[in-house]
């Protein structure tokens, strides 16, 4: 598979299998509030997806549209870090699976404004907004549940150190990041993994968490297709109409 | 020459007559989407559309919408383009779609767009400077957000602190 190509695969899959965890939530949320806004999100990134998408299926070439990549891969062939097929599991779990993607995201979005594909600079133009508002809100909510009761606090330091070894692989560029680096498609990791640990340090102290070491061993594999059991699940239920009933339309 | 620039602005007349579908007061004009609008030599109309936001689900009624305006009128070969950048923003949205809005009782837009290098939220404990978003019902400025997302993307929710109503609000974006 083209270098470009797998790579616009793994930014639209990161953000469609989000936005699948996150509308699980739909009319689950712990609050009204936290329901729309978490459901908002959901839509953004799958908005992100579609842009993301049409690009690679176009760059291949081979007839894939949006709704045939997302519904016509099985999970060996997703493509997203490990990170985002993770579980909801509580709420402390869930936005801090969201303040990890969401830091990355938006320092990586803000370098590929400058890259050296139009195309892809447009789409991280057009979606750098909805990422800041993103991260403003995980990390405020960060704080908020760190720095708030003993159960919080707990239940969120518990939950940095359980995803906390997901949350490297993202910087772990291998054949076809580097590539994408080298063609001024994609930024480096070194600098993104700088920006990204100075800013969740400055959220951790102020929402008086520990933060794990970041020369921690970190998992890896999603980018390559090796993924937790998690991803299957998720599939299953994601794509459960195309199975039944293929190519069905609205 | 003419002729060509005039058919332009009478496409640009009729589509400052079609409104979002989701807030019915504001044309699509008004809201800062319809980006462009040449007349082609063959007679095909081309009108460049920008999404609000990436995962709008009004987008595909909105492109609809155009094509039928358009339709109805007697242009039959209507060509829609979606741009992406420059990115839109709450900035292209005009002082008489923001003054719709307000008599709609969603509170437009207080500044200008997102600012994408600050990385804290209103609700921080950070000293952010105070926006004064005013109630649309009341006018009184002492309100308060309850939640970052309202019933769209494109909005949050406020509450005014003294005539106690809830109202959207349209985020700078």
């Amino acid at each position: 598979m083209d270098n470009k190509v797998n790579y616009l695969l793994r930014l639209g899959d990161n953000a469609m299998i989000l936005s699948q965890r996150l509308s699980e939530l739909c009319g689950k949320g712990p609050a009204l509030e936290e329901d729309m806004a978490l459901t908002n999100v959901a839509l953004d990134l799958l908005g992100q997806t579609r842009m993301w998408y049409e690009y690679a299926g176009e760059l291949e070439g081979r007839g894939r549209d949006e709704d045939k990549l997302a519904y016509h891969r099985d999970a060996h062939d997703f493509k997203n870090c490990l990170l985002l097929e993770q579980p909801n599991g509580n709420y402390a779990d869930t936005m801090m699976r969201q303040f990890f993607f969401d830091t990355w995201h938006y320092f990586l979005i803000r370098g590929l404004l400058s890259s050296s594909d139009a195309r892809i600079a447009a789409i991280a133009e057009k979606s750098l907004k909805e990422v800041t508002y993103h991260l403003r809100r995980s990390g405020d909510l960060i704080v908020r549940l760190g720095d708030g009761t003993e159960v919080s606090h707990a239940r969120t330091q518990a939950a940095a150190d359980e995803l906390w070894m997901y949350s490297g692989e993202v910087f772990v560029y291998d054949a076809v990041d580097n590539a994408m680096v080298e063609q001024g498609v994609a930024p480096a990791a070194a600098e993104l993994r700088e920006q990204w640990l100075a800013h969740v340090a400055s959220i951790f102290a102020e929402a008086t968490l520990t933060m794990p070491s970041p020369d921690a061993w970190m998992q890896s594999g999603g980018k390559q297709g090796r993924h937790s059991e998690h991803l299957g699940y998720l599939l299953a239920e994601m794509q459960f109409l195309q199975r039944a009933y293929p190519d069905a339309q609205w | 020459m003419n002729t060509a620039m005039t058919a332009a602005e009478q496409v640009w007349s009729w589509l400052s007559e079609v409104s979002d579908p989701e807030i019915p007061v504001i044309s699509l004009v008004d809201l800062g989407i319809v980006r462009d609008v040449q007349m082609q030599a063959g007679g095909a109309c081309v009108v460049t559309i920008t999404p609000t936001y990436s995962g709008c689900p009004a987008m595909q009624v909105i492109a609809d919408s155009i094509t039928d305006a358009l339709r109805v009128r007697g242009l039959s070969d209507v060509k829609l383009v979606n741009q992406l950048s420059p990115a839109w923003t709450t900035d292209w949205m005009s002082e008489s779609g923001k003054a719709a809005l307000q008599g709609y009782g969603i509170a437009p837009p207080a500044e200008k767009v997102i600012d994408i290098s600050g990385l804290h939220s209103p609700i921080s404990r950070r000293p952010q400077p105070r926006l004064a978003i005013a109630c649309p019902i009341c006018g009184s400025t002492h309100t308060e957000i309850t939640s970052q997302f309202g019933s769209t993307p494109c909005k949050a929710l406020y509450k005014c602190l003294d005539c106690r109503e809830p109202f959207d609000y349209f985020k700078c974006h």
